[in-house]
């Protein structure tokens, strides 16, 4: 926690205007750059890397699937973050990067799942078997379903931060379990290529098109993240203005200036 | 305490509770979590599996022995370094399958302890790189992955 210098970072971007000037700076920052780096993976990820020596052309799925896999669990893990800095400390914000958050790691978790489908079934001869690496992040793609529906469940944005807080890290238990499901258990699933405690088992030519790809998924969520924060800001200020209501503490305080 | 060290009090605690009921929870299911088992669980079971079982392992080398005549039935032996479990299907394979290849195989344990596959899924391992480096390494004698592939 940045307690040491409470009226820079922590406090600053609290006030809308200031995050909204902001965002509006990072959010095409982080698009363009996304667009190019995801491009350029797979560019490297299709065209310009080897087939693999046992699953040939198959394996270029991976380059879509395994950074897709590993923002589904750090877009949780930000959610989790988020939700604390929230619920204990009350920042404003916080309560909107994770609200915001929750649709994108869906969207990722769900993209790992169709994907990781497609490359189970030339690989290992099935769609979908129940162990414990796929179960456990079906799980985690329900979390997410599950946080999203308290947030539309419950009408006062204070209250439904409070148990959406709640709920995402009782969830978080979760994230560990994905994470290393394929070391505790037997599972059909291989364990991780590229962090573990060898270093990598993947060639550099393919380890390339992986980390760019991983780049370029983390640019689009920081992208995304700062355009769905807009958006519920607005609609907050609009559902606000709309209800004849003076600005509470809810979004801290007008502009200071 | 302030409201603030409630807060967090609060959520720590419920953290490390719901962290301890998983803990419990997944040691409890432990057996089941797991996927499949493995010749050398099944050789240390003191009761046998009965029903539907998933055996995994590696496909033996120079045990697979394709059946002559129409059905397309093929037995192999799935071992682990340590016991061997003769197993025999009658489907298509996976790509993957080959000798040396890490396999899980649903099926039914008979009595002899052997296993009639109803289902053969290819495992593989998590090391990736180009034929060409694969072949090299064969070369140089450091291969470490499983034995070459057909």
């Amino acid at each position: 926690m940045m307690t040491s210098k409470p009226a820079s970072f922590w406090t600053r971007y609290a006030n809308p205007t200031a995050f909204q000037r902001l965002s509006n700076q990072i959010a095409p920052l982080a698009g363009g750059a996304a667009i190019a780096f995801i491009a350029l993976g797979l560019w490297f990820g299709l065209v310009a890397s080897p087939a693999d020596y046992q699953q040939g052309d198959t394996v270029r799925i991976m380059y879509v699937h395994v950074p897709a896999a590993w923002m589904a669990m750090a877009c949780y893990t930000s959610m989790a973050i988020a939700s604390v800095a929230g619920f204990v400390w009350k920042h404003p914000l916080a309560d909107v990067a994770a609200k915001s958050t929750a649709p994108i790691g869906a969207t990722f978790t769900a993209l790992a799942l169709v994907t990781g489908a497609l490359w189970g079934q030339p690989t290992w001869g099935t769609w979908w078997v129940w162990d414990a690496r796929l179960t456990s992040v079906l799980v985690l793609f329900f979390m997410y379903l599950g946080y999203m529906a308290l947030w539309s469940a419950i009408d006062e944005p204070t209250r439904a931060a409070r148990i959406a807080a709640v709920a995402c890290l009782v969830g978080f238990i979760n994230v560990p379990i994905i994470k290393f499901s394929v070391d505790w258990w037997n599972s059909l699933h291989q364990p991780a290529s590229v962090i573990r405690a060898n270093g990598p088992s993947i060639d550099g030519s393919m380890l390339r098109p992986l980390l760019l790809m991983a780049f370029g998924y983390t640019l689009a969520y920081v992208w995304l993240l700062f355009v769905n924060m807009s958006a519920e800001l607005a609609e907050r200020r609009a559902a606000r203005l709309l209800a004849g209501a003076r600005p509470t503490a809810t979004l801290v305080a007008e502009p200071a200036e | 305490m302030n409201k603030k060290q409630k807060r967090l009090a609060f959520i720590s605690s419920s953290l490390v509770v719901a962290a301890g009921a998983a803990a419990l929870a997944l040691t409890a299911l432990s057996s089941s979590v797991a996927y499949f088992y493995t010749p050398s669980d099944l050789a240390a079971a003191a009761e046998k599996p009965t029903g539907n079982i998933r055996l995994g392992g590696l496909v033996a080398a120079e045990s697979v022995r394709y059946a002559e005549g129409a059905d397309a039935r093929v037995d192999f032996v799935v071992e682990d370094g340590a016991h061997r479990t003769q197993v025999t299907f009658v489907g298509v394979l996976p790509d993957l399958f080959r000798e040396g290849q890490g396999v899980v195989v649903e099926g039914r344990l008979a009595a002899d302890g052997s296993v009639a596959a109803s289902e053969v899924l290819a495992k593989h391992d998590e090391t990736y790189m180009p034929r060409e480096v694969a072949d090299a390494l064969k070369k140089q004698g450091v291969w470490q992955g499983e034995k070459p592939g057909s």
